[in-house]
């Protein structure tokens, strides 16, 4: 009888969002996975630790560089937060919510391409990457002209925004919007169809509903195993449940029902921008808050005062009531959640970041067992994980 | 606010163990003996419909007594309700019993928690560091780790 014995192999780096922080332990037999082991924590950053020596204002920028493909929405959730924690949540201007529905989604549509992009090149298919990363320059355009950066945006302010939308970007958003559907027409007329890319992902990462449930999947993916689960409309912010649009689920529990679920969430999450558009009305973007919300951005480079409360907004910062909260969004990736502990000092007394990334990954070993080599890839790219988020 | 309905179920079943109930900001954190937590847990998920552990995480509480909390947020979802669980725990018997049995996301949660806070949990199945590298001494997100690492004198400027 022939012997057979496991060989340990080390895995990685191979998919361009974990650029040498994700080592992967597989313990093979030929090519079937009997174990993974993922090893983490090799970009540690410890923004928790940091936040307890910022203040509110100055945690802002850190979150932008958790899931740095979606910048907007980390702020949102954290801005959130911190609002909730103030119990100002009704006092945010009408045209600020609007806002930041509008950069949500558009975020959504934005981190989706990087992961279409790199889950497709990670399987084989070079052209699609080329094409969304194509689109995703155009909303990095938008970022810079509305934030001024391209990835660390760090535009939302806790009451608002750190300024209005720039002359002329609603209509270049609008032309984006228009001709997105038909890009991801593209995508899908590169892909969708092909037996190639159907036989790689189908039936491949197979998790179920209960499984999913139990090891925490959040978002796509908990949604591609068949869970009708979305907190924009099932803990909404923002007023979304004042917008028009359909939560999708699959039922195949594998690659190619995440694969379906987030071509499905680009297509709406184009219309949730072209509603946010309809309903964009001139007015203030920032509460009108002086203890907490910094002064509008025309006043702090016209006038001495308004530099003043600025700076010490930002320095001094404000002092939220002893209490605890959690928020949660609705982000690219699953549920980012901010739960925030105030014991009355102008810092966070302590910030942890639910991060679905982190979250996510845990999944990987029981959605690679038994499968080959080749699958372990085709499950890191379906799972749309980033470091920045993993390690924090 | 009316009392969260899950309170009501917790306290006819474990009387003794809830040790106190707060509301704030429509949100309610129920803290319970951590003897108790694994029952506890098990109780909420299989009869109040509390089946996702959203977070599980650690605070540290220096100079008070119990030093630390270790806190769940809970999250069902068939009626989307959210519930926040504490247990107190000692500084001089910094364990709690793994939860993971109730929910496997409890693993690495648990494995950070005690990697970055120092709280071990019992009959836990990996308990590794995670984030840290293996060999690191020290629990980083503990109030007396210097923010700036270890071996370095304390930072002087100013944090504002």
């Amino acid at each position: 009888m022939a012997m057979t014995e496991t060989m340990t192999v080390n895995m990685g780096p191979q998919h361009p969002s974990t650029h040498g922080v994700l080592q992967l332990i597989l313990e093979l037999d030929g090519e079937v996975v009997r174990k993974a082991t993922p090893h983490i924590g090799f970009l540690h950053r410890g923004v928790e630790k940091l936040s307890e020596y910022r203040t509110y204002h100055q945690t802002i920028p850190l979150t932008d560089r958790l899931d740095y493909l979606a910048p907007m929405s980390n702020n949102l959730a954290y801005v959130l937060a911190v609002e909730k924690l103030l119990g100002i949540t009704d006092e945010i201007p009408e045209r600020a919510k609007v806002v930041r529905v509008l950069l949500a989604e558009l975020t959504r549509i934005k981190s989706h391409l990087v992961w279409l992009a790199t889950h497709a090149l990670d399987i084989g298919a070079m052209t699609v990457f080329l094409y969304c990363f194509r689109e995703r320059e155009h909303i990095m355009d938008i970022y810079e002209k509305i934030s001024g950066a391209r990835m660390t945006t760090n535009y939302f302010r806790v009451g608002g925004l750190s300024a209005d939308l720039p002359d002329g970007i609603v209509n270049e958003i609008s032309q984006f919007i228009d001709a997105m559907p038909g890009h991801i027409d593209t995508y899908e007329g590169l892909i969708t169809g092909n037996k190639i890319w159907q036989k790689r992902i189908k039936g491949v990462g197979v998790i179920s509903a209960e499984d999913a449930i139990d090891v925490g999947l959040s978002g796509p993916a908990l949604r591609a195993s068949g869970v009708d689960w979305d907190l924009r409309r099932d803990d909404p912010y923002c007023d979304y449940e004042d917008y028009d649009f359909k939560v999708f689920t699959s039922n195949d529990c594998d690659t190619w029902g995440r694969y379906q679920v987030r071509l499905l969430e680009m297509r709406e999450a184009c219309k949730l921008v072209k509603q946010a558009i309809a309903k964009l009305k001139p007015g203030p973007v920032i509460a009108d808050l002086p203890k907490v919300c910094l002064p509008p951005k025309q006043d702090v480079v016209n006038t001495i005062e308004a530099l003043i409360h600025q700076f010490k907004l930002i320095s001094e910062g404000f002092k939220p009531e002893i209490g605890e909260v959690y928020q949660g969004c609705e982000n690219p990736k699953g549920e980012l959640g901010f739960y925030l502990v105030s014991d009355g000092s102008a810092h966070p007394y302590r910030m942890k970041i639910r991060s679905p990334s982190f979250i996510n990954l845990q999944a990987l070993p029981q959605m690679v067992v038994g499968r080959m080599i080749p699958d372990v890839v085709a499950i890191i790219g379906t799972l749309d994980i980033v470091l920045g988020e993993i390690d924090r | 606010m009316s009392e969260n309905a899950a309170v009501g179920k917790l306290k006819a079943k474990f009387a003794s163990s809830v040790l106190d109930v707060a509301e704030f900001r429509g949100e309610t954190t129920v803290t319970v003996k951590k003897e108790d937590i694994v029952a506890i847990c098990s109780f909420l998920k299989k009869e109040v419909g509390y089946n996702f552990l959203t977070d599980l995480c650690g605070v540290d509480y220096l100079g008070k007594t119990p030093r630390f909390m270790v806190v769940y947020h809970l999250y069902n979802i068939g009626t989307k309700e959210r519930l926040r669980l504490k247990v107190p725990v000692e500084e001089s018997d910094a364990t709690v019993d793994t939860v993971t049995g109730v929910w496997s996301t409890a693993n690495w949660h648990e494995r950070e928690c005690w990697d970055l806070m120092g709280i071990s949990f019992n009959n836990h199945p990996d308990l590794r560091r995670i984030l840290m590298a293996e060999d690191w001494e020290g629990h980083p997100l503990r109030k007396d780790y210097p923010v700036q690492g270890p071996d370095r004198r304390p930072y002087q400027g100013r944090i504002s």
